[in-house]
């Protein structure tokens, strides 16, 4: 018997939990970079929060935290270029956020009003996907789009653990291989898929491995250390933008709140194995590493927070003055017009 | 039969309760999950497949505490895809098994179509009646809470429209059980379309065993006016609209079909031709729609009718999240009340 070809995979991190670099794998990031990971997390952890006591007060709905899995979202979207494209799942606004996707806008969506969905013109970000999995093909096809058009641009799609049990990432990374897409496959492995564990999605060591079978490269990196996020995901899409094909990225991080608002993860999970990954959250290493560095104080972190405070209140008094939807728009936005039988349906319901 | 009998509220039945001290009353979920696990200890070949049965919350309780009752062989999770869960279940159908497999919302059903459309429902007769598929699938429309357009549909029309599989939409307690239990038992792929509106709604549930005979609708009200045929949670609309027209001196009769596939023409054909007037009330939309159907039956049988058909749906859009939208999206007893005025002459014109 002889080996036809073995396979390896890597894991990155720079920063580890005591905020403490490897140099050997350090990119090239200066301080006002390391400032704009550590205020773009607490931008995205402030709109999370405040998203939270919002559904707690009645004011949304339903809402899929994102406490734990900042440096993910963040990393991986500052490291996106603004013309590349965004396939989000529900639980990304981290990465919405990071984008400069208007907040009010995402607390209109969370509080059940579909336009809040309707991204600005130019920004690059698809709808949401709350099925599970379903966007990975859509990236693919997308970025094939783009390849075709001779764009150079990249589709970064975001999924979870339990995303890359379906079909959709099978025949989506096959796909996706065999063209050559320039696609980026985040999957923020964050332990659950509701109450269902990482062990028992796949029997597989490491989500990062799969990418192997399909011919391109798949590496696991900390999730919660942004920087590690941010240089695989800058050389993915580098290499993407320059027809070098797709890469599977494992940030390997943790959901510390529950599922949803709608969910109480202490019944399926330890309080022991979330206060570990407290410990491991992205932004004290963040803090501890430019302290050392003398980039962070007290201070600048307080003032900062004050700031993103401030930012998000104005941005929900948007969100909740702005004007109810109205029932006429259900069959308006159906169809691209308005189809014969709608227009009698809209005037006997006189809507 | 006190179990066709609905009631408005809880109060209400539990006021029957206290006058027939002899029959128990449990919920609708209770009912489901009563079935399962009756169906569980009664024969080998059972087991539940689906995301979350084995959650603490069991699947809005439907498969509370079953796994640790019956075993992780007979109650269990999968990874999440439901496409293959749907074909290893009809695998395992075909191999002598008996799948329970649940899809905790009717909109993921279509993700699977392929295994049930394509396989499910088409392999007894591609076969020659070697094999068949004693596959039940669970799925719940979702209302409310902003389920919106991906987790709310009401799909049973789609699947109505295939032959080789069976449609059921229990809207109480007993038929929850008994057509459950009937459905494990039939042999055919069978579609169960639960409602999780009707999920606490209470009823008379006998302790044992029973099966609901699939195919059989159950006449709710006996009236001579006009016949409210309702699916599922606007069966329960319709009886509240019943006694609401009753008191405007309007004799509804209203039926609850139970079955969708295959639809019970005698019950429907027989209140049509007594009252001359029909409104369907469905969960679903209109076009091609259950209701659709009913009325072609009505139409098959040649009935002279006394006022236009009347069709009771949603608009023809997705399920919007909004509650501000959703007030006006879903149709209700009002919405009866003023179409059986409409259909006898009472009221505006
Ligand atoms: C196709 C589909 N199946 C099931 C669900 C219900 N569901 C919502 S989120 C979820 C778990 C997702 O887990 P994962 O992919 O790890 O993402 P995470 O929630 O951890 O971010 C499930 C089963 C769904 N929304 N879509
Ligand atoms: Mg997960």
């Amino acid at each position: 018997m002889t080996t036809i070809e073995t396979s390896e995979t890597r894991y990155l991190q720079v920063i580890n939990e005591k905020g403490e670099e490897d140099p050997s794998v350090m990119p090239a990031l200066f301080e006002a970079d390391f400032r704009r990971f550590f205020e773009t997390i607490v931008l995205a952890r402030t709109f999370n929060q405040r998203a939270l006591s919002l559904q707690r007060e009645g004011r949304i709905g339903t809402y899929a935290s994102i406490w734990g899995q900042e440096a993910s979202q963040t990393g991986s979207a500052l490291a996106l270029s603004a013309e590349d494209w965004i396939f989000p799942s529900f639980r990304e606004s981290g990465v919405l956020v990071a984008r400069g996707y208007p907040m009010w806008m995402l607390y209109r969506y969370w509080a059940g009003d579909e336009r809040g969905m309707s991204a600005p013109e130019g920004m690059n970000i698809f709808p949401m996907s709350v099925p599970v999995g379903t966007q990975i093909p859509h990236a693919t096809g997308a970025a094939w789009a783009m390849k075709l058009k001779g764009h150079k641009k990249v589709a970064a799609v975001y999924f979870g653990d339990g995303g890359s049990s379906k079909g959709d990432f099978h025949e989506g990374l096959n796909f996706a291989g065999v063209f050559k897409a320039p696609c980026v496959f985040l999957c923020q492995n964050n332990q659950w898929a509701i109450s269902v564990p990482r062990s028992s999605q796949t029997a597989a060591k490491t989500i990062a491995q799969k990418a192997f079978a399909y011919g391109f490269e798949g590496i696991q990196v900390d999730g919660n250390d942004v920087v590690a996020v941010y240089k695989a995901v800058k050389e993915a899409s580098d290499k993407a933008r320059s027809g070098g094909g797709p890469t599977l990225i494992e940030c390997f991080t943790y959901r510390l709140d529950d599922h949803t608002t709608a969910d109480d993860a202490s019944r399926y999970r330890s309080g022991a194995e979330v206060e570990e990954w407290k410990a491991k959250e992205p932004l004290i290493r963040l803090r501890l590493f430019m302290e050392k560095k003398g980039w962070w104080t007290k201070e600048y972190e307080d003032a900062f927070m004050k700031k993103a405070q401030d930012t998000v209140d104005a941005e929900i008094k948007k969100a909740e003055s702005y004007g109810a939807p109205d029932p006429a728009d259900m069959l308006k936005f159906t169809y691209k017009e308005l189809s014969a039988r709608q227009a009698k349906e809209l005037k006997e319901r006189g809507w | 039969m006190p179990w066709t009998k609905i009631y408005a509220s809880r109060t209400e039945f539990e006021k029957a309760l206290k006058d027939s001290p002899g029959l128990r009353g449990i919920t609708y979920k209770e009912a489901i999950r009563e079935a399962t696990a009756q169906l569980l200890s009664a024969d080998k070949s059972v087991f539940v497949i689906g995301e979350g049965v084995d959650d603490s919350g069991g699947v809005f309780g439907t498969t509370k505490g079953l796994q640790e009752e019956f075993g992780k062989d007979r109650v269990m999770d999968s990874p999440l895809a439901e496409n293959g869960i749907t074909g290893v279940c009809v695998g395992a159908a075909a191999a002598g098994m008996k799948p329970i497999l649940v899809h905790m919302r009717t909109d993921f059903l279509p993700i699977s179509l392929d295994q049930i459309v394509n396989h499910a429902a088409k392999w007894h007769y591609m076969f020659g009646g070697l094999l068949n598929i004693p596959l039940v699938i669970r799925s719940i429309i979702g209302r409310g809470w902003g389920s919106a357009a991906q987790h709310s549909q009401s799909l049973q029309a789609m699947f109505m429209n295939i032959p080789g599989l069976r449609v059921i939409m229990p809207a109480t307690p007993y038929d929850a059980k008994g057509l459950l239990i009937a459905a494990v038992k039939d042999g055919n792929p069978v579609i169960m379309i639960e409602h999780r509106w009707l999920y606490d709604h209470m009823g008379h549930v006998p302790e044992e065993m029973y099966e609901v005979p699939l195919g059989k609708a159950a006449v709710r009200k006996t009236g001579k006016d006009v016949s409210i045929i309702a699916v599922s949670h606007m069966v329960h609309e319709a009886v509240q609209s019943a006694e609401a027209l009753q008191e405007e001196g309007i004799d509804a009769e209203v039926i609850d079909l139970r079955t969708l596939k295959p639809l019970d023409t005698g019950t429907i054909v027989e209140s049509v031709r007594k009252t001359g007037r029909l409104i369907v009330a469905d969960t679903g939309w209109k076009e091609c729609g259950a209701g659709a159907e009913v009325m072609a039956k009505v139409a098959e049988a040649g009935i002279t009718l006394k006022a236009p058909l009347v069709r009771i749906n949603l608009p023809e859009a997705p399920t919007p999240a909004s509650p501000v939208l959703e007030k006006a999206y879903y149709p209700g007893k009002d919405d009866i009340i003023e179409a059986a005025k409409k259909t006898t002459g009472h009221g505006k014109r």
